[in-house]
């Protein structure tokens, strides 16, 4: 048995004893970057480790193949790594990063945007069967979590069996899945080296259809929607940090010279102020990746924002999807004659 | 030891609220936090953890100091009034009911804080046990018993009851205030509760987790370890962290143009940001690597070095459930220790 095997908490044996079906994504994955490390094609891999808790891995680079013992892919891999790669992408050597087929959108995203560099990278694209949100696993009054099995789906298995400190719990995979799985975009890579694992189709609900609720209320209502979601923001920043295509070296709300703060709201405007201005920095850019929504600590719907521009872009330009290609402008960044004038903002109220 | 029955809570918050302000856990979106209670809020005190600590109560997250305005060659400054109003903060926790005496620690040392001093004096805590502790809960590690909280009055939630008893004088006085809402009671509920609140927290992940290697006396070892270069990779630099935590109290002062004149507000600030103790000569921490590490030498290493080996976490775990990147004051601790084990064994050469 492997040292870090021995020395690994009760949570993280739990993720050790999966069910056949994960160990071969993982497995093989595991495999491969071993391979890669090995021949020197790649100097370090960016995945995904166990973390302290059985729902919470941690993003992590391994650089000996001995340290890909505690590499893990299940259904609470959410987090995008794409964004790590500018980082990657400034050091020697090639990074092997493990894409989700959302996470290549942005991967690609950030591609058109001169931000990563395509040759530091060794893409290996991963089935997606759909990931997992803990906060509603939570929201199911599950809680003292001691383990969590099932947390990667299989074709027989389609419940999470949770041993709690309060007796045993199961809820179904889709219940507890993070919304962005139920409007995925596809099980497609757009961009990969190879492609490890199978997906499954999760997308069961009209990905604008809250954004049409939304546009359906009065201006006041409206108004009072978001100022009830935003007043909960606490000026964390980690929707912007989190976001692939807030990828700025320095953002204007870090600026001391800036009459707005970075760490509180100076008054009630400020809130709206903040995530208004960075909606609109990352129109056109923005993959609808979901990463905002899924790290904000207060659970403000921050994709809302984003959804409500992309659903404007396909009725101003036409069908567009940010990191579908590498073209190398996109609707809001070209101009053609037959372009909507500004005043269509007005006009349809 | 007093009881009043679930259902004749809005009763009791009633008369609370009309003779003082009276915050509570409060549900806003799906999410709780501490709020001030008024008819039709709804209340939630089955929530273990608030998404951010009460702290904000006495420290709030923004706040102005004073106000400068000009009007033609005049000039003048007013500085904020102190609170002067009585409030209670009702549902508080055994680790966050710490949280506000490590803030004590700060705030109410010379130079006392007097906007933070005022608060304190007119607040009444009534805090409550934890009925069912959660996995990322270890306020054990810090001499914290979550049956049995501190506080002015301290409460226990047992099935449609809640039992109450007076611990302070400032309690005492509440508690008459309220006096004929309370019906008497035995102390063997409670007891019982105890037991069982304390038992679950035996078994929880995190229950033993040990501190060896940290405290005051860790400085050079802990600064210079090697381990926060691999640690802090996957750190967002978000202020996630930092905010939600009960302890954390560091704050930056910062001038608001009216147009008119300036509102000098002082707000939380996050050792995770990059202008964080940023001075005229710049910055004495330029790398995200120095930043982290920062946080957990500051709760681990610097605080109990000025304050009688006192630590500045209380183990409420909001770190560790919101954290973006599953990395958090547990993870230092345990990758510490695991070091230092393979170290002692000779698993790693000097």
């Amino acid at each position: 048995m492997p040292e870090c095997v021995k020395t690994m908490s009760q949570a993280e044996r739990e993720i050790h004893l999966m069910t056949a079906q994960q160990q071969t994504t993982q497995t093989q994955v595991v495999n491969r970057a071993k391979e890669l490390l090995a021949d020197g094609t790649v100097a370090r891999v960016l995945g995904w480790k166990a973390g302290e808790l059985p729902y919470a891995p941690q993003p992590a680079y391994f650089e000996k193949e001995e340290d890909l013992e505690e590499f893990v892919y299940n259904g609470f891999c959410g987090a995008n790594l794409s964004k790590y790669m500018i980082e990657a992408s400034k050091l020697d050597g090639k990074t092997l990063v493990c894409l989700k087929p959302c996470d290549t959108y942005s991967f690609r995203q950030l591609m058109k945007e001169h931000r990563v560099d395509r040759e530091k990278a060794y893409i290996i694209g991963v089935g997606c069967k759909g990931k997992l949100d803990i906060e509603k696993i939570k929201a199911q009054g599950i809680k003292g979590i001691q383990s969590i099995q099932g947390a990667e789906r299989t074709d027989d298995a389609d419940t999470l069996t949770i041993q709690t400190l309060y007796g045993e719990r199961t809820c179904a995979y889709a219940d507890v899945m993070l919304e962005r799985c139920h409007v995925c975009k596809g099980k497609e890579h757009m961009i990969f080296d190879e492609l490890i694992g199978e997906s499954r189709d999760t997308k069961d609900r009209d990905r604008f259809a809250q954004v049409k609720e939304i546009e359906a209320m009065t201006p006041g209502e409206r108004f009072a929607f978001f100022q009830k979601e935003l007043s909960r923001c606490i000026r964390c920043n980690a929707c912007r940090n989190v976001c692939p295509a807030c990828s700025c070296r320095k953002c204007v709300f870090d600026s001391s010279q800036f009459d707005s703060a970075q760490k509180a709201n100076a008054d009630p405007f400020e809130e709206k102020m903040f995530h208004i201005i960075r909606a609109f920095h990352v129109a056109g850019r923005c993959t609808d990746c979901g990463e905002c929504s899924r790290v904000c600590p207060q659970g403000i719907p921050l994709h809302l924002f984003n959804r409500k521009f992309i659903k404007d872009i396909n009725e101003f330009y036409g069908e567009y999807q940010a990191g579908a290609d590498l073209e190398p402008r996109g609707p809001l960044t070209s101009y053609v004659f037959e372009d909507v004038e500004p005043g269509i903002v007005a006009e349809r109220g | 030891m007093y009881k009043i029955a679930k259902k004749d809570l809005p009763a009791l918050f009633r008369r609370i609220a009309a003779g003082k302000e009276l915050y509570l856990p409060l549900e806003n979106g799906g999410q709780v936090n501490f709020g001030v209670w008024d008819e039709g809020g709804s209340v939630s005190l089955d929530t273990l953890k608030t998404v951010k600590s009460p702290k904000d109560a006495f420290f709030p997250q923004s706040e102005t100091l004073y106000t400068c305005r000009r009007d033609g060659k005049n000039l003048s400054v007013d500085p904020e009034a102190l609170q002067e109003q009585e409030f209670v903060l009702f549902g508080v926790k055994a680790c966050d009911v710490r949280g506000f005496e490590i803030l004590d620690q700060v705030f109410l040392a010379d130079p006392v804080d007097t906007f933070y001093e005022a608060r304190r004096a007119h607040a009444t805590i009534v805090s409550l046990a934890c009925h069912e502790p959660e996995e990322t809960c270890f306020c054990n590690v810090f001499d914290i018993d979550c049956a049995a909280p501190a506080g002015d009055v301290a409460s226990w939630s047992i099935g449609e009851t809640l039992y109450w008893k007076p611990l302070t004088q400032k309690g005492e006085a509440l508690t008459e205030a309220v006096k004929d809402l309370l019906a008497q009671a035995q102390e063997e509920p409670v007891e019982s509760e105890k037991n069982s609140i304390r038992a679950i927290v035996e078994k929880l992940p995190y229950s033993h987790l040990s501190l060896e290697g940290w405290g005051g006396g860790a400085l050079e070892e802990a600064f210079d370890s090697p381990l926060w270069e691999e640690l802090y990779k996957p750190c967002l630099a978000c202020g996630t962290c930092t905010f939600v935590c009960p302890t954390c109290q560091c704050y930056d002062i910062k001038d608001y143009d009216t147009g008119h004149g300036v509102q000098r507000y002082r707000c939380w600030d996050s050792c995770m940001y990059s202008d964080f103790t940023m001075m005229a000569h710049g910055n004495n921490r330029t790398s995200q690597m120095q930043r982290f590490r920062q946080r957990f030498m500051h709760k681990l290493v610097y605080f109990p070095a000025n304050n009688d080996g006192i630590y500045s976490c209380v183990g409420c775990g909001r770190c560790v459930e919101k954290c973006p990147s599953a990395l958090h004051i547990v993870k230092v601790i345990k990758t510490f220790a695991e070091a230092s084990k393979s170290k002692h064994t000779g698993g790693e050469q000097p």
